[in-house]
């Protein structure tokens, strides 16, 4: 099978890989670039663990190809954080228990990024509507819903 | 379950004291910094250089002979480099041991994880693949061909019941019964428990509610699909990385599957993403080891969705019948149930559990609980976050709320009147300690939420919930460190990411030092004494009796050293406060000595500070919760939305009571997919028609309110900071407590679980006639 | 799998070329929401697939004489962010929005999700509800056909080898229309529908309705249109009685199977249920009072 050679940004460093084109983006961050942060649930986008942003969209790495990344821009959970600064979202999941097991935790902080660069002040229902894609297991969600809106108040400046 | 525990089980009676960290926060949370930068390791997380992968072919029948399997042409395809079948595994004799809250088999446990006979369900490993890529290892299967006989299959609990179901297994022949049974069956156990007459006991009734129930079955729908890494070493170690929810158990499992010495085997339980249960058993650990074996490179293989679904331990589906009869002053009489469980493709269900549960919230006197485990063509189930008790407890409270009813008695103060309490006798053997059930019922008496309006089509609803804590063997060394520090070694996995935080703060408290110098490290299995694993609610009571044993011995040998240090007699040296100081003004003039003093002295006076401990925890005690939902009923097309949702649950002590509160959503949560939409769903061909989180329906973030939840504290007392384990009570009420709610909304009682829009639709419908009568 | 291609051509002409030539399997690859959940079990094994997002001018939406043009290549999230079509036609948005999860929406597109072709589509109801139009370029050139004619049965198109949906055309509505599009789902999201109804409708000056359309999905092997709606609605002002009517027609005309996500009856029920829901909000859009 003939295999394809990439060239895209990750988390804002240039990088370059081969794929074949079963593998998806998920395949590719995990096996070929030991991106290991996104994590796959099911492969299906039901689950959204394998959360990314794909210049700037919100999208599952599981429904992209590897082999469509040329000149795209992608971030992922391990580009969160500025050095040792964690973002608001990963410090407010934490203080507010938002994450048990944490498995489904790097998906929920780039989806709820994405969230809050699009509404910097979101209701309660629009969380969880927005949400709606990533599944948890372990919280029940309340405290993930508490922790993105302390982070949205905190990113305001309120 | 119902044995007398050993009588060299260890317990600390309950200290009651000014706490300083317990009951607080940790000040840090060393597992949620490196799972919020994606840089903690799952075991998928893992790759070794040279690896290879793993994958699985797997039986598309439900029942059949196995009567070839043909591997000739995958092993020339290039890139395959080893490939198992049953023939490369040794057949098991009988032979029962724990896995958590269920009991295995081994003979069972090795045809699960390969077929040997006969394939029993969709999904049925036959055999297993390993290459230098996915793509290669997927082919490969393509190629093995496999010869079935199919033969006729059963999935439902109660046609597998019937004389003329399809037979799974011809050497179970029902035990329980006497005389035992000519013809082998799918019942591989009836079990019986009571307490007092069970027919005078209804003969004093005034009312009596008999109902049926029936409950799909439903999987723990962790999002972390099973993954494994093993290395079988040239010098024969199988070094294995998995998730898993108890390492040393794995190790005896896959030691004995694969006929070696335990010595020769190593576990690394990797951070896990979740387990509920499903993750107390071996899957792909002994198929990646021998692989590893054969191909002498390590094997990576990780399920997919599909087959965790499919293959892994969903929980049973069950069919239960209530009997209940309680007189006119609101006293439970008499109390009877039928469990019927099925186990899946090999016989151990939760039913002996399942049973301990039943009436375990009420003060009876006359109870009899029947129940059989059964077979049927479905995965071997595994423990689902206190196995077998939802469904029990959607007949047990419904009826409950039923008699309340009848009675023209509220149903909290129904179960006021009944509540079991400290001395309670129950029907399968110990009489209860002090408990915190009326406390739970007694809170929710006093909500807020009780007081909310409800509105056209909306109802609430009550219902309670029981579950024991395990105790079992627990191991755990503290090695003070040079600088004073301490590091806490566990072995009780940390499902759920808080009880690293609870062992830290334990400690800081026993030693008086602050937790940000204690740091508790997760291990492997070379590095502690054995430690059953986190089930059964076990993980921070058992685990915390074992560090608090241990830190009690490094504590000692700090005592040794200051008197070593002062030259006097060591129990002339008392510790508090994070110093050892003399124990009075005679003993000396000393001036006390911190932690890392003590610490920095060591190596002249005898050698490093530790302590280690080697426990078999015993009589934890209980946690009880009462739930209270509002729901609101759309009645022309059955749709169920949760309004408002609260819990009020005894936790004996909370170590770290905003984690415990979030376990508490999470079980709730859990519990409400039950309640709704989660269901496991066959076709006609016995073959699984949602394994994927489509149409397997988890809740989503929309789907459920924000819920509220209130801690109550009556203390273990076999504990010595009184905490009892909290993790599984709180999946137990929510399947009654919406039905009941429904009930409240439409006049309309559920029977059926899940209950989905079409058949509360269909039950809204079928009322329809007799309410419009009314 | 073993020789599955892939490419990634920048022009219409030559994704056309490359489908046309292809002698196996092949699939158009937008979103791909569709067709790498296909790939990864196995459901599908092309030859080829011909990823059109390079191609330019497939993407966003445009204003035309008479309408909208709304590129193949165009996100759902894109459609609704869209602020002119989102309140031009909300109905066809309703169903957007329900397009799996929001991280779904960001690459999944309309075209895909009607030449996937699955009957319980959430955007096709509503597109065939407002007469939208495809177009479509193939080896034997151009040519537009009504949405309702595309999908012909699970899984199957009426495309012929070589053929792709460039974009879809939205003829405006006339003054005093409406529409608006429900499904039923077990859960709040990321369910597939087990019942999805859209209905248009134009009243006249004195608030009767003059046209009335209706679509079903997830009751036949296709979306299916209603004829009976035009029945029940046309001449009256939109009432109870003929939402009956409508509700009715709806139930009368759905011919569901039992499947892992909804039996015959339930399905049946619930159609007449969602018309007369679906009904109402497009009633006050119509009016010009919905949101």
């Amino acid at each position: 099978m003939a295999r394809y050679h990439v060239n895209a940004t990750i988390n804002g460093d240039e990088v370059d890989y081969l794929c074949d084109p079963t593998q998806s983006l998920l395949d590719v961050l995990r096996d070929e670039l030991q991106l290991t942060g996104t994590k796959e649930g099911c492969a299906t986008g039901d689950c959204g663990a394998c959360s990314v942003l794909v210049d700037g969209v919100l999208v599952c790495a599981c429904l992209a190809m590897g082999a469509e990344m040329n000149g795209k821009t992608i971030e992922t959970v391990e580009g969160m954080a500025q050095g040792e600064k964690l973002h608001p979202l990963q410090q407010n999941f934490i203080d507010h228990l938002a994450l048990q097991c944490g498995i489904c935790t790097p998906g929920l902080l780039i989806a709820s990024k994405a969230l809050l660069e699009r509404n910097p002040d979101p209701s309660e229902e629009e969380i969880r509507l927005w949400l709606a894609g990533n599944l948890c297991r372990c919280t029940g969600y309340n405290n993930i819903v508490d922790a993105v809106k302390a982070a949205a108040a905190e990113m305001r400046g309120a | 379950m119902g044995r007398a525990p050993t009588p060299y089980g260890t317990m600390i009676k309950y200290e009651p004291k000014a706490l300083h960290v317990i009951g607080g926060k940790p000040t840090d949370r060393p597992d949620a910094v490196d799972k919020v930068t994606g840089r903690a390791r799952y075991a998928a997380d893992i790759n070794l250089p040279g690896q290879l992968i793993g994958k699985v072919l797997r039986s598309p029948h439900a029942h059949a002979n196995l009567k070839s399997i043909d591997t000739s042409e995958a092993l020339k395809l290039p890139g395959v480099k080893a490939i198992v079948t049953r023939d490369d595994f040794e057949d098991l004799e009988n032979e029962f041991a724990a896995s958590g809250e269920l009991t295995i088999n081994f003979k069972d446990v090795t045809r699960n994880m390969i077929a040997r006979e006969k394939v029993l369900y969709d999904g049925h490993p036959v055999a297993a693949v390993a290459a230098t890529s996915e793509a290669i290892a997927k082919k490969a299967l393509k190629l093995i061909k496999v010869d079935y006989e199919v033969l006729p299959h059963v999935i439902n609990v109660v046609e597998a019941m019937k004389p003329d179901a399809p037979v799974l297994h011809d050497h179970i022949f029902t035990i329980g019964v006497d005389p035992k049974p000519e013809k082998p069956s799918n019942i591989a156990l009836r079990m019986t428990s009571k307490l007092g007459d069970i027919e005078e006991g209804f003969k004093q009734a005034d009312v009596i509610i008999e109902r049926e129930y029936n409950s799909a079955a439903t999987h723990q729908g962790y999002i972390e699909p099973h993954a494994s890494v093993a290395n079988y070493t040239d010098g024969g170690t199988a070094e294995v990385w998995t998730g898993t929810q108890g390492h040393f158990v794995f190790r005896a499992q896959i030691a004995k599957l694969l006929g070696m010495d335990i010595s020769k085997v190593k576990v690394t339980p990797c951070e896990l993403g979740g387990g509920f249960g499903g993750k107390n058993n071996v899957y792909l650990e002994p198929l990646a080891v021998k692989l590893s074996q054969i191909a002498r490179r390590p094997v990576k293989m990780v399920m997919t969705r599909d087959e965790v679904f499919r293959a892994s331990g969903p929980t049973s589906g069950t069919n239960c019948k209530v009997k209940m009869g309680a007189n006119k002053d609101g006293k439970i009489t008499a109390a009877y149930a039928e469990l019927n469980y099925q186990a899946g493709a090999f016989a151990g269900s939760s039913l002996n559990l399942a049973s301990i549960t039943v009436f375990t919230r009420y003060d009876l006197e006359n109870v009899l609980v029947i129940g059989h485990d059964v077979v049927c063509n479905r995965p071997k189930v595994a423990a689902y976050r206190a196995p077998g008790a939802p469904m029990i407890a959607f007949g047990v409270e419904g009826v409950v709320d039923e008699l309340a009813e009848a009675l023209n008695i509220d149903p909290i103060e129904f179960r006021l009147r009944n509540a079991a309490k400290e001395g309670t006798q129950t029907h399968f053997g110990p009489k209860l300690g002090p408990i915190g059930y009326i406390e739970t019922l007694e809170k929710a008496k006093a909500s807020e939420h009780l007081k909310q309006p409800l509105g056209p089509n909306q109802g609430r609803g009550i219902a309670t919930g029981f579950w024991f804590t395990l105790g079992m063997e627990t191991s755990a060394t503290i090695n003070i460190n040079e600088d004073g520090t301490a590091s806490v070694i566990y072995g009780t996995v940390d499902v759920t990411g808080g009880m690293r935080s609870a062992f830290s703060m334990i400690v800081a408290e026993e030693l008086g030092i602050a937790p940000e110098k204690v740091r508790a490290i997760p291990s492997d299995t070379s590095v502690l004494g054995f430690n059953f694993m986190t089930a059964g609610s076990r993980g921070t009571t058992a685990g915390s009796m074992a560090v608090i044993t241990a830190t009690r011995k490094a504590i000692e040998r700090m005592c040794e050293i200051a008197a070593r240090k002062w030259e006097v007699e060591p129990d002339q040296v008392v510790f508090e406060n994070g110093h050892a100081r003399p124990a009075g003004s005679n003993v000396g003039d000393f001036e006390p000595l911190s932690v890392p003093q003590l610490a920095k002295e060591a190596s002249w006076f005898g050698g490093t500070i530790a302590g280690h401990a080697e426990i078999n925890v015993v009589n934890q005690g209980p946690g009880f919760g009462t739930h209270v939902v509002d729901v609101e009923v759309d009645r022309q097309t059955g749709a169920v939305k949760v309004l408002r949702y609260s819990i009020f649950q005894d936790a004996g002590k909370a170590v770290y009571p905003d984690f415990v509160k979030g376990q508490w959503h999470g079980g709730a949560v859990q519990g409400i997919g039950m309640a709704l939409n989660e269901e496991y769903i066959y076709n006609a061909n016995g073959r699984l028609d949602n394994p994927g989180f489509l149409d397997y329906r988890v809740p989503v973030a929309s789907d459920v309110p924000n819920i509220n939840a209130e801690i109550v504290e009556v203390p273990n007392p076999n504990h010595p900071y009184g905490v009892r384990g909290v993790g599984e009570v709180p999946i137990i009420p929510p399947v009654a407590a919406i039905a009941n709610a429904i009930y409240d909304a439409t006049g309309v009682r559920m029977y059926e679980q899940p209950m989905s829009p079409p058949r509360v639709l269909a039950a809204l419908d079928a009322a329809a006639p007799k309410m419009a009568a009314e | 799998m073993s020789d599955l291609r892939y490419e990634s051509p920048d022009s219409v002409e030559s994704a056309v070329a490359l489908l046309a030539g292809a002698s196996g399997t092949t699939r158009v690859l937008a979103g791909g929401t569709d067709v790498l959940v296909q790939l990864h079990a196995d459901i599908v094994e092309p030859e080829l697939v011909v990823d059109i997002k390079r191609i330019p001018g497939l993407k966003g939406i445009s204003r035309e004489s008479g309408g909208f043009r709304v590129g193949a290549n165009t996100s759902g999230m894109e459609m609704m962010d869209h602020k002119e079509f989102a309140a031009a036609w909300p109905g066809i948005i309703d169903g957007v929005k329900l397009i799996g999860s929001i991280q779904v929406k960001g690459r999944a597109t309309v075209a895909g999700n009607l030449c996937n072709a699955s009957p319980a589509a959430d955007s096709v109801p509503p597109m065939i509800a407002s007469g939208a139009l495809a177009s479509i370029s193939g080896p034997g050139g151009n040519r537009e056909a009504p949405v309702g004619d595309i999908a012909i049965g699970p899984g199957k198109t009426s495309l012929a080898k070589g053929e792709i949906i460039t974009s879809f055309f939205v003829p405006d509505a006339p003054p005093n229309s409406g529409g608006a599009y429900l499904r039923f789902t077990p859960r709040t999201e990321m369910d597939i529908a087990v019942v999805g109804c859209a209905v248009n409708l134009t009243l006249d000056g004195s608030g009767t309705c003059t046209t009335a359309t209706m679509a079903l999905g997830a009751v036949a092997e296709k979306c299916i249109t209603v004829p009976g709606a035009s029945e029940a609605l046309v001449g009256t002002k939109v009432d109870d009685a003929a939402l009956d009517k409508l509700a009715e027609a709806a139930s009368a005309a759905a011919r569901p199977i039992d499947d892992k996500r909804g039996t015959k009856d339930f399905r049946i029920k619930v159609a007449g249920v969602l018309a007369r829901r679906v009904a109402a909000i497009a009633l006050e859009r119509a009016k010009g009072q919905g949101a």
